[in-house]
């Protein structure tokens, strides 16, 4: 009885994320034909491969580093380890494309860096472009890695130690024993970030806009924006979708029947570095930290500091609570939404349900007007057939909206955008849960509600945490959504940021982007507080 | 267990219905409005016309492409009584899908000149932007500045800056050019330019600037606010601005427009507005702040804009910029224009 | 038998608070230790130590005469060809019991290390679980996939760390009497580090109590329950309590139950007060006795009841008697001691 509560909660869920993206899949129905004449010969050829590099690049790239990172703070000791631990995720909270543009500032030829260097050295020496591919990619990496790095470390804290002492006792040296086990079992968190990379990647518009790097989703704003044709790009958006979707179930074929989690009881210790090493770990947690966060954030506290008694008004307050009511709120919906998804896919262990949890995390690689307007049109339809309903029934008139501009719809919204980060971080934490655990508690009487709070909530408090916060600070940087969707005269500070930015007076908008990330290190703070308990 | 379950539901639905505007309009005359042009230009406008008139103006602001959707879903169910867009191109295609009503207005006739309005007069212009060529004067001799079009030529290889053809500003330009030259003719143009470029185009036109000051490329095509704003800041700024095709049909300009929604609830005072925003009440409040042109010629530009010298408009309609605009992407694409 | 593992005087500092000072015990051959201790005497610190995870700032660990650990020196874990089985066996979930078991035995052909996987299974009772995976096993059996992986690479040594902890109390002891005969039929010496005296009891040749980072004594179960060394021992080891008694003669003393033989310690002369150790095996039902003492509290225990009986003087005794004598809490019963020698401690000696 309790159970079927659960699948029916499931099945809404589901069919809430699902409806924008069933609606943007709708316009395959009447291909654009003259459009995509144009497109296929033009167009895609280029930004598939495009797309192609910079998903590998990305992918590869930021889980190195994520990896990496995790592996040094879950499970070493060197000086200002602790302060990294949280610090790492910083990068979160600056918006890819505020480091793209800052780092692009830094390097391009008009730069500091390279102005110094013609000053000194003359003309004519070469100095690697920024804008590139290779410097997408790494701009790109040094802003996701964050995702990989905190599902990586909660694998790592909760096993890598104990496991590499159990293999070096096995004849595997710590090195050995990284690669052979401790790397192979953080398989399944490593896979869960990386995807999230991927579809941030694959939707991401503004980063490709400062770089000018043409991807799919730089197309798919072509044809809406460009070529008058919100069907093309619907139609575009649509095969993303379903190219995303035949990955994420490929991926769950090959997990296969593999278990990646030991219950362990309680943390072996870390391993001290000494020497050479604990100075390269320094130096390198340090360099990411540098290029990934600090050189972004004192250039938007140089820019805010010059337009501060220009922009700084009293409604400066307002922008703040705004952004962070709405961010919290959001993390806690999706994540009680994606906890519900992910304990269906576990009680009916099916593939159905796997797949449908799966399913609902779509929208995150929908480029994000598209999915805007994916969630606008049925709000709308509803909104009119209610006010028509109750024109008719009770002769109320005025009325424009009973759904559109409310919080409410503002929330699905961002829930249907946001369940990726959310429902692959629990879903990976509820591996650490055994059927045994869930068995024994059953045998002791604890079913539905009861079972959840008492066992599976403490047990995947971590990874709640993770999805909470990841949540949180993709909201606060969310744009198109908020855009459409927000009540009139109901701004936060990511709306601030897109009215200066849109006509690219970049200083400007470092106030409210340096907003954004104060906001940010509130939740980054109190995660990394919960984790050294 | 189900007696919580549904006292919690309730609690929650009470919680969010808090969040619910109330839909219902109050007796104040008020204007809802659709901007594309930003909140720290647009409010300021409002906040002196509510002064002088005390209509409310309630807005919200979104990229075009979203406000338009937004238009297109919410049909007769609109609050929006204007739009307003940062570009001719979109007017135009929000008059294409159906989302304008007549503009009939002697008044706004009489202050906004011909080929800064539609045709059919469903919207128009307000605030001009003039999209020019600019040089670094320690490497190009003004004299040998001429047109758009002969950028493309020889002369100019490895000296060109642009901005990326993703940006209406260009698709604008090179509708304009199709308008005037044919396509076949401005694809030639468009491969001329893209085998001249020094560098990848930029995203924007302040870096684009910046280049030519740095030396990076010689001469480019950038909107003169974003010149003016630099030079604002930075008064020695080492690129100077050219009005380009005197001899021929003059600059390329392109506009910040509005129009009233089909679907308005409140066309009378949408008209009330236009029609201020094109007075001399509004002209000057409009586009200082952001050193753009008035639409209206009979209002002075601010001093710094008239500094740069008087120059001619391109008196195609503006409008042309949207009917083109899709040939224009597509042609582009072809170049290998990015 | 030479002495296979010695720890000398070893000693381990963790943030300036000392984990164990000078240690010193060893081990021959074949032999089975137990380090029993309430958690965070040390006793895990000490087999990290022995294993190299951990180094010591003084002492020495030695295993057939050859240095492993001293400050100066640490042998590193892979190369000390030592076993061991965690408390929580940490076995790789994504590799099947066989690949678990075969996963130190990377240098040898493949046809040997399945002939030695095929023997691990053979002792440990899971013959054809080599391709389960160790989700699909309950927690006795991972625990025996765990040990036959340490002892699959034949150390010299193996350690286990309160390996029966996550198990359930009924399996415990048979586990521990089966894990004893694996080993001693492999001749393999054996430190098990644990709190459970029952454990220690089952398994061990030899067990070292410790408290607060020292062995407070070091003897076979039999001499640690039957002679412990001083009051701490006596009060870890079984149960029992202490009744207040006069030194009577060199080997007398008397106690509020009657006069009672002791091994005395020299030190005490008559007349002087000390602590009784009284066991619960010590004190039998008799009706016909005279000495009546009132049921406090009873535990049932299937074959017995352990009373707890106040005395007319109000001191506490446990009596373990017979369970088909059945009393209720406030029932005066009739007992006497049957003791062959009780152990006194002087009142201040811990």
């Amino acid at each position: 009885m309790h159970l079927s509560r659960l699948l029916i909660l499931s099945l809404l869920i589901g069919l809430i994320t699902l409806l924008p993206i069933g609606v943007v899949m709708s316009y395959l129905i009447y291909p654009e034909s003259a459009i995509w004449q144009h497109l296929w010969a033009y167009v895609l050829p280029e930004i598939i491969s495009n797309t192609a590099i910079l998903l590998l690049g990305t992918g590869v790239v930021s889980a190195a580093l994520g990896i990496a990172l995790a592996w040094l703070t879950a499970c070493h000791e060197f000086p200002l380890r602790r302060f990294f631990n949280w610090a790492l995720i910083l990068p979160l909270a600056m918006p890819a494309y505020v480091t793209a543009f800052v780092d692009i500032g830094l390097f391009d030829f008009t730069g500091p860096v390279q102005t110094f260097i013609r000053h000194h050295f003359g003309e004519g020496i070469w100095f690697p472009p920024i804008r590139s591919t290779p410097g997408v990619i790494m701009v790109m990496s040094l802003s996701l890695y964050p995702y990989v790095y905190l599902l990586c470390r909660n694998a790592f804290l909760s096993q890598g130690a104990r496991i590499t002492e159990a293999g070096q006792l096995l004849g595997l040296t710590r090195n050995k024993a990284f690669w052979r086990l401790a790397l192979p079992m953080a398989r399944p968190w490593i896979v869960g970030g990386v995807i999230v990379v991927l579809m941030e990647t694959l939707a991401d518009f503004g980063t490709m806009s400062v770089f000018n790097f043409d991807t799919f989703t730089t197309a798919i704003y072509k044809s809406w924006f460009g070529l008058f044709s919100l069907s093309a790009a619907a139609q575009l958006a649509s095969l993303l979708v379903i190219v995303v979707f035949g990955l994420l179930i490929a991926e769950q074929y090959f997990a296969g029947r593999k278990r990646y989690h030991t219950p362990l009881k309680n943390m072996s210790p870390r391993f001290t570095l000494h020497g050479r090493t604990k100075w390269l770990a320094l130096i390198f947690c340090s360099s990411i930290l540098l290029f990934a966060f600090i050189l972004p954030l004192l250039q938007l506290i140089y820019w805010s500091a010059q337009v501060f008694t220009q922009d700084f008004d009293e409604r400066y307050p307002q922008f703040i609570w705004h952004t962070v009511l709405l961010a919290s709120v959001s993390a806690g919906l999706v994540v009680a939404a994606a906890l519900c998804l992910a304990l269906t896919a576990r009680t009916y262990p099916n593939r159905w349900f796997k797949a449908w949890g799966r399913l609902a995390t779509l929208g995150y690689a929908v480029p994000g007007s598209v999915l805007a307007v994916g969630i606008f049109i049925p709000v709308a339809a509803a909104d009119t057939y209610l006010i028509n309903f109750f024109n008719a029934q009770f002769g109320w008139q005025g009325h424009s909206s009973f759904l559109r501009g409310t919080l409410f719809i503002m929330l699905l919204a961002l829930m249907v955008r946001f369940m990726a980060p959310g429902f692959n971080s629990i879903e990976t934490g509820l591996q650490r849960i055994t059927k045994n655990q869930e068995d024994a508690a059953k045998g002791m009487g604890l079913f539905g509600w009861q079972l959840l709070r008492r066992i599976h909530l403490p047990l995947l408090k971590t990874s709640l945490f993770s999805a909470a916060l990841l949540v949180f600070v993709d909201t606060m940087k969310e744009m198109p959504i908020t855009l459409m969707t927000r009540p009139f005269g109901w701004d936060t500070l990511a709306v601030r940021v897109f009215e200066m930015t849109s006509e690219g007076q970049w200083d400007r908008a470092a106030l409210p982007a340096l907003g954004i990330v104060l906001v940010g290190l509130l939740p980054v703070f109190l995660l990394s507080r919960h984790q050294e308990n | 267990m189900l007696k919580a379950f549904l006292q919690n539901s309730v609690k929650s639905l009470a919680i969010f219905s808090i969040f619910m505007p109330l839909a219902v309009h109050a007796g104040v005359d008020e204007v809802v409005v659709y901007s594309a042009r930003n909140e720290q230009l647009i409010k300021p406008l409002f906040d002196a016309y509510t002064k002088q008139t005390g209509t409310v103006v309630r807005f919200v602001t979104d990229k075009e492409g979203p406000l338009l959707e937004r238009l297109k879903a919410e049909g007769s169910n609109t609050p929006a009584d204007v739009l307003i867009t940062v570009d001719a191109g979109n007017l135009w295609q929000a008059a294409n899908s159906g989302l304008l009503q007549r503009l009939d207005s002697t008044i706004i006739q009489t202050n906004i000149p011909a080929h800064l309005r539609d045709p059919q007069n469903l919207w128009t212009g307000l605030s001009v932007r003039a999209r020019t060529i600019f040089f670094n004067p320690k490497k190009v001799d003004a004299k040998s500045l001429t047109t758009y079009e002969d950028l493309a030529k020889p002369e100019w290889k490895g000296r060109l800056c642009l901005r990326t053809s993703k940006k209406v500003y260009n698709q604008s330009l090179v509708a304009m050019l199709i308008e005037e030259h044919g396509e076949a003719q401005t694809e030639q143009i468009v491969k001329g330019w893209v085998q001249n470029l020094a560098t990848d185009v930029f995203p924007d036109d302040t870096k684009l600037l910046e280049s030519i000051a740095a030396g990076q490329c010689d001469v480019g095509i950038a909107n003169t606010y974003y010149f003016g704003r630099i030079v604002d800041k930075k008064p020695n700024f080492n690129v100077k601005l050219f009005w380009a095709n005197k001899g021929q049909k003059g600059v390329h300009v392109n506009i910040s427009g509005a129009g009233i929604t089909k679907h308005a609830k409140n066309s009378v005072g949408a008209k009330k507005l236009i029609e201020w925003l094109s007075s001399k009440d509004a002209q000057n409040l409009f586009t200082d702040k952001d050193m753009e042109f008035p639409a209206n010629p009979a209002i002075a530009a601010d001093p710094v804009l008239a500094g740069w010298g008087s120059f001619k408009q391109n008196l195609i309609n503006v409008n042309k910029a949207g009917e083109r605009q899709s040939a224009a992407v597509k042609l582009m694409d072809r170049a290998g224009y990015k | 038998m030479s002495n296979h593992l010695q720890v000398a005087q070893a000693s381990h500092f963790y943030q300036q608070k000392s984990t164990f000072q000078n240690l010193s015990f060893s081990l021959e051959t074949g032999k089975i230790a137990c380090l029993l201790g309430s958690s965070g005497c040390g006793k895990t610190t000490i087999l990290r130590c022995i294993a190299g995870f951990e180094p010591i700032q003084s002492g020495q660990i030695l295993i057939a005469d050859q240095l492993l650990s001293s400050p100066a020196k640490v042998v590193p874990p892979h190369l000390r060809q030592i076993g061991m089985v965690f408390q929580d066996y940490a076995l790789f979930p994504h590799l099947s019991v066989g690949k678990n078991i075969a996963f130190g035995l990377h240098q040898l052909a493949a046809t040997a290390r399945q002939k030695i996987v095929d023997e691990m299974l053979e002792l440990v009772r899971l013959k054809g679980s080599s391709d389960v995976y160790p989700h699909e096993l309950s927690g006795g059996q991972q625990q025996r996939v765990a040990l036959a992986r340490a002892l699959a690479i034949r150390p010299q040594l193996l350690l286990l760390d309160e390996p029966f902890s996550n198990l359930d109390v009924e399996l415990r002891e048979r586990l521990s009497i089966e894990v004893r005969d694996i080993l001693k039929a492999r001749n393999m010496t054996a430190i098990l580090v644990t709190h459970d005296q029952h454990e220690a009891f089952a398994i061990a040749d030899e067990v070292g109590v410790m408290n607060e980072g020292r062995i407070v004594q070091w003897d076979s179960p039999y001499s640690l329950y039957h002679e412990p060394a001083n009051r701490f021992v006596a009060d870890f080891i079984g149960e029992g309590t202490f009744l207040p008694g006069t030194v009577v003669s060199h080997n007398q003393i008397r106690i509020e139950l009657g006069i009672v033989p002791s091994r005395m310690n020299p030190d005490c002369c008559v007349g002087c007060t000390v602590q009784v150790l009284i066991r619960p095996d010590d004190i039998i039902h008799n009706d016909q006795s005279p000495v009546q003492a009132r049921v406090t509290q009873r535990a049932f225990r299937g074959a017995e009841f352990l009373y707890t009986l106040e005395l007319d003087s109000g001191a506490k005794i446990l009596s373990l008697v017979p369970s088909h004598h059945n009393h209720q809490i406030g029932e005066k019963i009739g007992i006497q001691l049957e003791i062959d020698h009780v152990i006194a401690f002087k009142k201040s000696s811990t």
